[in-house]
């Protein structure tokens, strides 16, 4: 479980988080959704400890003010928006890294390490590309590779900042469902900040809408996405649609005309 | 040769290559359906089982080495009184414990014992220090233009070394002095760039390494604009600081290889033993950080074990240049990126390189000396740019 308690993140003068607060329940799904500004990275950030932050935050009953950074990476386990991808880095080694954590300070990694990492590298299907670089390898595949590496750390919590933001639709479909599977194979508990809408819905437990560094809103997908909570911070133009078969969809709409046919959703 | 050549093993997918504990646990507890929206291509019959190898640093490791002891030998047999590979083997042999009764002259054992191996010893330390200091270096700062005297170890060095020069202080003086000088000047830089204080996390990882590397430029020039001062004032002493300077190994006896092998040594051990974590750093601060590195501990550590062994290699020799910018990247374009290879392999290369550098610097101009710094650039910056463009060739292709 995480527990957030009046959390307040300060840039200089300016607020990013404003006393916010809440709980995460173990193997919960949480997306964390909002305009750009909004403080959604620094929210996964101060969850990671890796900025300066007022407030506490608890995960695993600990608080994270207290533990070392090993300890911290053996219960949560982060992947930023735009991953840093050495060109000359085999996905083995990459994945490795995952293992950081749990390799004693000085040691090198043994073969039960070597053996999550193979299971992570199999797991996300990529194991036809354990040998090859990271170089050679495209935005979806590359996308797999950083979450095999987050696998293989075995921490209980996944941060993901914007997880598929570089993907096109298809394979947003692909990675969320991946990530969902894993996370019901190890009952991880996941906090997301994700911008598409409509697939924040489909793939969180709950929503957190941030806004200004203030929660704006908080529940279920129904509860959240709903016409009058989104167009106060999303503008008049976002519309949500329920398909026959029940699903939440977030779409755009032109000023001009009546239901833009088009149906991707807005940033 | 890339970093995938030092993982072991077949690439992927043969069954009869893969251990049997690991063909166990990949594919049972695979339900029927697995992968099915992840989008494997139709047809691929069982999964491809990734085998995640040691990185095995044995081969390039084995070749430094080698050209490690042709350089010694080649280093101890090439001189005014030539000697051959098999006298210099002899003599060698003579002096070791088990002492097999070999027909070695006094002169050949002198000219071996007393002159030359003490020298090339003295430039196979030096040469690892500097290689492996810049390796480490690269590596901590993440910045390829990074060399061991980044920090204001040289400027330190030079200042400590001009001063007991200048006041006329006794020669023996100069090492310790320019060793203190070398530490003064790094121990300042950090203090002045490294926001963290003492027994605190810095905010924002990353934010130190930037100011450290502009504190360090701001040390340096300090101490270089004192070291000049001093050594405009003493007119008689220009010559000698400014050989100083320069770089040799001239001077070199067996108490110097004595008196700079523990720091040598301690600083070895300790880089080599963070040479994974280097590895993590190549991910950037943040992401080493959410890994589970210390970062700032990290850096600290690695800082102040390169400044040791730099500092010693300092004292006894000068200031020799491009060592530890050239091998180091002469090694990661041949030998991989993976500092779990490139430092071993650094230090052994260097030490080799300084060796052979130093063989020209002697024997070029005979009996005249060449500063050996002119050699290290002359022929180090002509072979980094060969290695640098076929690489690039390669890559092309």
């Amino acid at each position: 479980m995480i527990g957030i308690d009046h959390l307040t993140v300060r840039y200089g003068g300016t607020v990013a988080l404003d006393g916010i607060g809440g709980q995460i329940a173990d193997g919960e799904w949480l997306g964390v959704i909002g305009p750009n500004g909004a403080g959604k990275t620094t929210l996964l950030n101060a969850i990671a400890r890796l900025l300066r932050y007022d407030g506490a935050i608890t995960v695993c009953g600990r608080r994270t003010s207290g533990l070392s950074r090993r300890q911290l990476a053996r219960l949560i386990a982060y992947v930023p928006q735009r991953p840093v991808l050495p060109p000359d880095m085999t996905v083995s080694e990459y994945v490795l890294l995952g293992r950081t954590a749990h390799i004693g300070y000085l040691r090198t990694e043994t073969a039960a390490d070597r053996r999550i990492c193979a299971d992570a590298i199999d797991r996300l299907d990529v194991g036809g590309m354990a040998e090859r670089t990271l170089r050679t390898m495209s935005g979806g595949e590359l996308q797999r590779v950083v979450l095999a590496r987050a696998i293989a750390q075995q921490a209980p919590v996944l941060l993901l900042d914007e997880p598929t933001s570089a993907l096109d639709l298809g394979r947003r479909m692909d990675a969320l469902e991946l990530i969902d599977k894993v996370r019901r194979e190890r009952s991880l508990t996941v906090l997301s900040a994700i911008h598409d809408l409509t697939l924040a819905g489909q793939f969180a437990d709950r929503l957190l809408l941030l806004a200004g560094g203030r929660i704006a809103a908080r529940g279920g997908p129904a509860e959240v996405l709903q016409d009058a909570v989104l167009t106060a911070h999303f503008g008049p133009g976002v519309q949500v649609l329920t398909t026959d078969t029940g699903d939440i969809a977030v779409i755009s709409r032109r000023a001009a005309r009546a239901i833009s046919p088009r149906s991707d959703t807005r940033p | 040769m890339t970093a995938a050549k030092h993982i072991a093993g077949p690439a992927t997918g043969q069954a009869a290559g893969v251990p049997a504990d690991l063909q166990s646990a990949g594919t049972p507890d695979l339900p029927p359906h697995a992968g099915g929206s992840a989008g494997r291509p139709p047809g691929q019959h069982g999964a491809p089982e990734a085998r995640v190898g040691q990185i095995r640093p044995g081969r390039p490791i084995a070749l430094a080495g080698a050209l490690l002891v042709v350089s010694v030998i080649a280093g101890v047999a090439i001189g005014p009184a030539g000697l051959s590979p098999l006298q210099v083997l002899d003599a060698i042999a003579t002096r070791l414990p088990w002492h097999p009764h070999l027909a070695v002259s006094s002169l050949d054992s002198a000219i071996v014992w007393q002159i030359r191996l003490p020298r090339v010893m003295l430039g196979a330390l030096v040469g690892s220090m500097l290689a492996g200091g810049g390796a480490a270096y690269q590596g901590i700062f993440r910045n390829p233009l990074a060399d061991p005297y980044l920090l204001g170890v040289a400027a330190g060095a030079g200042l400590g070394a001009t001063i007991v020069i200048v006041s006329g202080g006794s020669p023996a003086l100069t090492p310790p002095a320019a060793f203190a000088g070398a530490v003064g000047g790094v121990a300042l830089t950090y203090l002045l760039g490294s926001r963290a204080r003492p027994g605190r996390e810095s905010p924002a990882p990353g934010g130190a390494t930037g100011s450290i590397l502009l504190a360090g430029i701001a040390v340096a020039a300090l101490l270089t604009a004192f070291q000049t001062y001093l050594q405009q004032q003493h007119a008689q002493t220009l010559a000698y600081v400014y050989g100083w300077i320069l770089g040799g190994l001239s001077a070199a006896s067996w108490s110097e290889v004595w008196l700079i092998l523990p720091y040598v040594a301690v600083a070895a051990i300790a880089l080599l033993a963070h040479r994974r974590l280097l590895d993590v750093l190549r991910v950037g601060e943040t992401e080493a950080t959410s890994l589970g590195v210390d970062v700032d501990r990290l850096r600290l550590t690695v800082v102040t074990a390169a400044t040791l062994g730099v500092a010693a290699a300092v004292a006894v020799s000068g200031l020799i240049g491009f060592v530890g910018i050239i091998v180091p990247h002469a090694i990661r374009l041949t030998a991989g990126p993976s500092y779990r290879v490139l430092l071993p392999v650094s230090m052994i290369g260097g030490a080799a390189f300084l060796v052979l550098a130093d063989i020209a610097a002697r024997t070029a101009q005979a009996p005249a000396e060449v500063p050996i710094g002119v050699i290290t650039a002359l022929v180090g910056a002509p072979f980094f740019l060969y290695v640098l463009r076929s690489r690039q060739a390669r890559q092309d292709t």
